[in-house]
């Protein structure tokens, strides 16, 4: 999660953007909810307060979808990608708040892209490709290139790939709105890491904080 | 170079360019991933010529440091709310040893009840310890102190603490520009110790002082402490010229329309310290558009307090509205006690906001409420920001008032305090009615 909101800062910065990630600060707790918030601007950032009223909202455990209202706050026009195997409709009626608009809100199972891809269940950087799909704010060059400053070798390799797949499956179903994966995907003839090789856990799975 | 960074990570790099000789300290969230960071550039070489010591607490963490400074070498550690205070004892003897050690305070609260998240109540605590206490409202602040710190703790000949708000700064990932390592060299010379403990030339340091001379002691530490706003200044500018860019200020005096001039009548000036600064410069920019005006006076340093400087900067201001990220439990805002001493007989009324305390976000929205009462005259001289009245009901409901110990003044009393807390006593001081001393908050 923290590792999103990094990687996302890194992919605007690389553009050129003023940035700024903020962890959802030492809440962290194994199965607790947690949020981090990044901010874009074309200016010096001098606000610290969290993100009340985002732009987008990345959604990595749809689970919260029925529980809670994850779009709170969101503005108008505002984008949302969920990692969800549902379509967008579904998501709608699962959660009134979702953007309502055509081609605002975009859902990609990136749990099963990066079981596929990267074989850890870390669905950061496909959501990320996902983000870059929808919304255009970051290219996936942009992408790679901050993943590779974070990772290296498989899991940097698997993160790409998975942030690839991720962006085309958002690509080729832009506008069917009623249009899941209900079964999960289909393997993409994509290089992948052999899953006995990766290391521990590197992200995505909320730490302990010590206090 | 520009380039994101933690807070943290930032930290660690600038005190690796300072080249110290000794880092020691103990874990704490949030100043964790500083020192781990460090011990990760000493044992992988990156950090030449310098000795990494564990210790088994914050006390011998400061214990070590004071051992390694007076034997002659530049001395770095970093610690955190009940870290600090487990060290305290020696924190005091550091700056009555005269010590140029350099200390991080990633700023969180003090328990019970436990809370790892920021506000400034740790190293506002040690504000009568002699150390200075020099605040970053960012981490390219951050950055910029702590090269800057040992300039000022070297020349002075006393401990620093660079304190930045943790998680709000340790933890965000921020753009920042480090100084190169030849700009550092150039700014920081090698430490050259006023005194140090030598075997070839055998000397004691922090002898017994007796009536006889500690008054004179304590004097002459006043005196340097008053002496070091100027060597403070000096080192922020030299930093600054040596870096070609702006760095970290003792103060800085801000509005949306210009800088670094005083308030003026029809403006309020908001005094602060720490990142709560940063979403308030962005707060007036938008109440600088809707007719409320504001100067924002941004301290840099707490110890020693430029009093003159803020004295100053408040120019003709109608009102004084201070954030204050600590409390004194029965008095107030420990920062606006230091700026009402400043202002005592300006005839301006001033006002504390209590604010983010325990980690609480401060928001643009709930500062811009504030600055908008104090505009219109409806700020109550202590405030608590964004106070949940519900929670307080429901405590109080939830807690039986205690039997009446002595006289009882009246119901009144007892119904402002919601019904739960003792009964003020008949005796009891004459402010117990005084809207400054039992607070307004939630309004």
């Amino acid at each position: 999660m923290v590792t999103a909101s990094e990687l996302l800062a890194r992919s605007g910065f690389a553009a050129g953007q003023q940035v700024q990630a903020i962890p959802s600060f030492g809440s962290e707790r194994m199965g607790a909810p947690v949020v981090a918030y990044t901010r874009f601007s074309d200016h010096k950032i001098l606000t610290r307060e969290p993100i009340l009223n985002p732009d987008a909202v990345i959604v990595q455990d749809p689970t919260l979808l029925r529980t809670m209202n994850v779009f709170e706050g969101l503005e108008p026009g505002g984008w949302a990608v969920v990692n969800t195997r549902e379509s967008p409709n579904e998501v709608r009626q699962a959660c009134p708040g979702a953007p309502a608009e055509t081609g605002r809100l975009a859902t990609v199972p990136a749990d099963d892209i990066v079981r596929e891809y990267l074989g850890r269940p870390i669905p950061s950087a496909a959501l990320l490709g996902a983000f870059a799909g929808l919304t255009g704010r970051i290219t996936l060059e942009a992408l790679a290139e901050s993943i590779r400053r974070l990772f290296k070798g498989k899991v940097a390799a698997g993160n790409i790939n998975s942030a690839n797949v991720a962006y085309q499956w958002v690509v080729d179903h832009r506008g069917q709105e009623d249009q899941g994966a209900p079964g999960g995907i289909d393997p993409v003839d994509v290089e992948r890491p052999s899953t006995s090789e990766l290391p521990i856990a590197v992200a995505g799975v909320p730490e302990m904080t010590n206090a | 170079m520009l380039e994101l960074l933690e807070g943290s990570q930032a930290v660690a790099k600038a005190v690796a360019l300072t080249r110290p000789d000794v880092v020691c300290a103990y874990p704490i969230s949030p100043q964790t991933h500083i020192v781990e960071a460090l011990s990760a550039m000493v044992r992988d070489g990156r950090l030449k010529n310098c000795e990494y010591i564990n210790v088994e607490s914050e006390f011998a963490a400061m214990s070590v440091s004071i051992g390694a400074s007076a034997a002659g070498g530049r001395v770095y550690t970093a610690t955190a709310s009940q870290g600090l205070l487990y060290m305290a004892e020696a924190v005091y003897n550091a700056a009555g040893l005269k010590l140029p050690i350099v200390m991080t305070v990633a700023n969180r609260a003090i328990g019970a009840p436990i809370n790892i998240w920021n506000d400034q109540s740790d190293s506002l605590s040690q504000r009568d310890s002699g150390w200075l206490q020099l605040f970053a409202v960012d981490n390219q602040e951050a950055i910029d102190l702590h090269v800057i710190a040992y300039k000022i703790a070297e020349e002075l000949s006393l401990p620093v603490m660079v304190c930045m708000d943790g998680f709000v700064l340790t933890h965000a990932s921020d753009v920042v520009e480090l100084p190169t390592r030849d700009q550092v060299d150039q700014f920081l010379p090698p430490i050259v110790p006023l005194e140090k403990l030598d075997l070839n030339n055998p000397r004691s340091m922090g002898m017994m002082a007796g009536p006889d001379v500690f008054t004179e002691t304590k004097y002459l530490a006043h005196q340097t402490m008053i002496q070091a706003h100027k060597v403070i200044a000096r080192a922020a500018g030299d930093f600054a010229r040596t870096v070609g860019r702006e760095a970290w200020r003792p103060v800085r005096v801000w509005g949306p329309d210009q800088e670094d001039r005083p308030a003026r009548q029809g403006e309020i000036a908001v005094i602060g310290m720490g990142s709560v600064m940063g979403t308030t410069q962005a707060t007036a920019i938008h109440l600088w558009e809707q007719g409320v005006k504001t100067r924002l006076i941004t301290l840099g340093s707490y110890r020693p307090f430029p009093a003159r400087t803020v004295r100053e900067a408040i120019g003709s201001a109608d009102r004084v509205v201070v954030l204050d990220r600590a409390l004194m439990v029965g008095v107030g805002g420990v920062l606006s006690a230091d700026v009402r001493r400043s202002m005592a007989r300006m005839g301006i009324p001033m006002h504390s906001v209590v604010a983010g305390l325990g980690g609480r976000s401060i928001t643009e929205r709930s500062l811009a409420k504030t600055l908008r009462q104090a505009r219109a005259g409806e700020l109550g001289e202590l405030e608590f920001m964004d106070l949940k009245q519900d929670l307080l009901s429901d405590a109080a409901a939830a807690v039986p008032a205690p039997p009446p110990v002595g006289r009882v003044a009246g119901s009144a009393g007892r119904a402002t305090a919601g019904g739960g807390a003792p009964a003020p006593l008949a005796n009891a001081p004459a402010d117990q009615g005084d809207p400054a001393a039992s607070g307004k908050g939630g309004r």
